[in-house]
């Protein structure tokens, strides 16, 4: 089964002909993924890579190809309204990877895409990995393997890291899903953990986190009322210095500092296997998927 | 990007927030005639990107314009949280009755605008949200629609009993979801919002920060940046498209993503290594980013070791090796360099290094190991 993309995954790339988006583009397709069409405004009618058919608006897109799910590449500036325009086009999951979009941008667009009952991934995200069926975003296929392991991360390059570990000793995953680091996101740990544990698919979780915030805390207590299947975890950050932090509204808002010391008490108090360091997963789920 | 409290008050005030009318200076002679101009009793106030500038002596009251020289002086050069006074902000000194907190930021959690109102503002805010969090009152604002009438005034009702003072307060906190939302604000505060003895309401301190992913669509903003306020080779890494934070140890780090950066200094702790900076070289990075990160990292003289940690994914290990390459040609590196790198052009990575003689390896752990050993060594 896998987490929310799978073998019906009809993809549509917004930013097709950019420079990233081409490139990835490339890559989804060599991996497997079912790309369906490709939007830049002002290229409708082109073909890209001799197959993929690119139109000026993901409502035509969806229209001509049945697209389900849009991954976006376009530049910061007009990242928030392609988000906005799958939500409208009826995209029912759009995983958006551009970084650097305004955060106000973003949260002015939230409340339409839930409004459209649309599930957005990002932005500022490296999208999500199913092995072997398929691939949105831009997490490199060939360190997946195929398995019983969820996992979901805060970074990029980190999940890489830890997905190449877990691959290099035959321990496959489900779906690897990135969800981005920006304070408005639209997929936080909740909702992936939730997908993990309903996914008969999935035996265990990897959970990637890192200091700033209260996310890793809140996903810690979740765990520990929802989830029954073993969550191995890991905070990033634990020698940052503290920041030279402006203004009061941080902390009050969060009652929380987010250092790395409080994110990991949460975690063992939640029956988390909490690593001291990225190779330390392997060791952790396999003791945990053999209890 | 933070701004100075003398930048978020001229926002505020374009705005109509009711302040004191005060001045800017970077010397004692400024504070003076400011002070002059001004009459009577000012605060000279040090204008620097930390919190706790009154606790570290950076704020003073001057009974005459010869005291507010003096303070000027001193507070000027003065070093608060390891950064250098450079301006201080001269204002009249205010007869205050009361002291509330107004603060507003873009929260996580709603993934919207947040205000916060607090009857007891002041300096020991976060000790009354942490002690009596009931005395914090919050409120989410709907962006699609913004700051409606019966919520700013429900708001200053927290504050208030006066009315005058109830619709003076409402209409501050107007203004400022105006200044927040018009300026792509992440951070905007007014504390204290104070009342004098004779009724008005009047914002003495503001504090907002700018959203960094404003500053490219606007340049009015981006010019607000006070580089003398920030360490040089922070400068210099910003403008190198890098993010980079000095630490106090010796292996100089050069990695690609935030959280493997963190992952790769912790990694230096946990084999007793001391990293000697955060560097992220970020996605789609070319070779003139790698050779920029070794400068500024062969910049700092604690640094005995360099140690790459690579993982390619939008980056490319090739245009990383042809960087390694270019910036040591360019100028002579004397630093043992450890270089981990894997994943996309890999391949063409390694044979990149090998031409010239140097080593690549594949494991991080094996990396950080190798990286610790050698500054330790260099000792």
């Amino acid at each position: 089964m896998s987490i929310f993309i799978n073998a019906s995954t009809r993809l549509v790339v917004q930013g097709i002909t950019g420079r990233d988006g081409s490139f990835h583009s490339k890559q989804m397709i060599a991996y497997g993924t079912n790309v369906v069409a490709g939007v830049t405004p002002g290229k409708g009618g082109q073909t890209f890579e001799a197959k993929v058919p690119v139109f000026n608006t993901v409502a035509d897109a969806v229209k001509e190809t049945g697209a389900n799910t849009s991954v976006i590449y376009v530049p910061p500036a007009f990242a928030a309204a392609a988000v906005a325009e799958a939500a409208d086009a009826g995209i029912s999951f759009i995983v958006c990877i551009t970084e650097g979009i305004p955060v106000i941008d973003m949260a002015k667009v939230m409340p339409f895409v839930r409004e459209k009952g649309a599930r957005l991934l990002g932005p500022n995200c490296p999208g999500l990995i199913t092995p072997g069926v398929a691939k949105v975003g831009i997490i490199p296929g060939p360190i997946c393997a195929a398995g019983r392991v969820g996992l979901v991360s805060r970074s990029g390059t980190l999940t890489y890291e830890v997905v190449n570990l877990l691959t290099r000793h035959q321990i496959g995953q489900s779906t690897c899903v990135g969800i981005g680091g920006d304070p408005v996101i639209g997929t936080n740990f909740i909702d992936v953990l939730a997908a993990f544990q309903a996914d008969p698919e999935t035996d265990a979780i990897v959970m990637m986190g890192e200091i700033g915030g209260t996310d890793e805390q809140k996903a810690a207590s979740f765990i520990a009322q929802h989830v029954t299947k073993p969550v191995v975890g890991f905070i990033a950050g634990q020698t940052a210095p503290p920041g030279r932090r402006m203004g009061h509204a941080g902390a009050i808002v969060s009652g929380s500092s987010g250092t790395a010391a409080e994110k990991i008490a949460a975690f063992k108090a939640a029956g988390i296997s909490v690593m001291e360091r990225p190779a330390d997963v392997v060791r952790l789920i396999t003791e945990r998927l053999k209890k | 990007m933070n701004l100075h409290e003398y930048q978020a008050r001229e926002l505020l005030k374009a705005a109509g927030v009711p302040m004191l009318d005060g001045g800017v200076a970077t010397t004692a002679e400024e504070a003076h005639a400011i002070a002059i101009r001004i009459g009577g009793t000012v605060v000279v106030k040090a204008q620097v990107h930390a919190g706790g500038r009154g606790k570290a002596g950076g704020v003073k009251l001057a009974k005459t314009p010869a005291e507010a020289k003096e303070h000027a002086g001193r507070i000027l050069g003065m070093t608060i949280k390891g950064l250098v006074v450079q301006t201080v902000l001269v204002v009249p000194a205010a007869d205050i009755a009361s002291e509330s907190y107004v603060g507003l930021i873009m929260d996580r959690e709603s993934q919207r605008p947040l205000f916060m109102v607090s009857s007891a503002g002041g300096i020991d805010i976060e000790e009354v949200a942490a002690k009596t969090p009931e005395k914090i009152h919050r409120l989410a604002v709907d962006p699609r629609f913004g700051l409606m009438p019966h919520q700013s005034l429900g708001l200053a009702l927290k504050l208030y009993q006066n009315f005058n003072q109830v619709r003076a307060a409402a209409r501050i906190m107007e203004q400022l979801y105006a200044v927040f939302m018009a300026n792509g604000a992440s951070l905007a505060e007014i504390n204290p919002l104070a009342t004098t003895p004779d009724g008005n309401v009047l914002a003495l301190d503001a504090k907002i920060s700018i959203d960094d992913n404003e500053l490219d669509r606007r340049p009015d903003l981006a010019a607000l940046r006070d580089e003398s306020a920030e360490a040089p080779s922070e400068v210099t890494a910003r403008k190198a498209n890098l993010t980079f934070i000095k630490l106090d140890g010796n292996v100089g780090c050069v990695v690609n993503g935030a959280g493997l950066a963190m992952a790769t200094m912790d990694l230096v702790k946990y084999y007793g290594g001391e990293p000697a900076n955060f560097l992220d070289i970020g996605g789609s990075s070319n070779p003139e980013k790698v050779v920029n990160a070794l400068k500024i990292i062969t910049a700092d003289p604690a640094v005995k070791v360099i140690l790459f940690n690579i993982f390619g994914g939008i980056t490319r290990t090739d245009d990383v090796a042809n960087g390694i390459v270019t910036a040591t040609r360019q100028f002579k590196v004397d630093l043992p360099i450890v270089i981990r790198l894997t994943g996309t052009n890999e391949k063409e990575a390694v044979k990149i290094l090998e031409g010239v003689g140097m080593k690549a390896l594949n494991d991080m752990d094996e990396a950080v190991k190798q990286a610790v050993a050698l500054a330790k060594e260099a000792k």
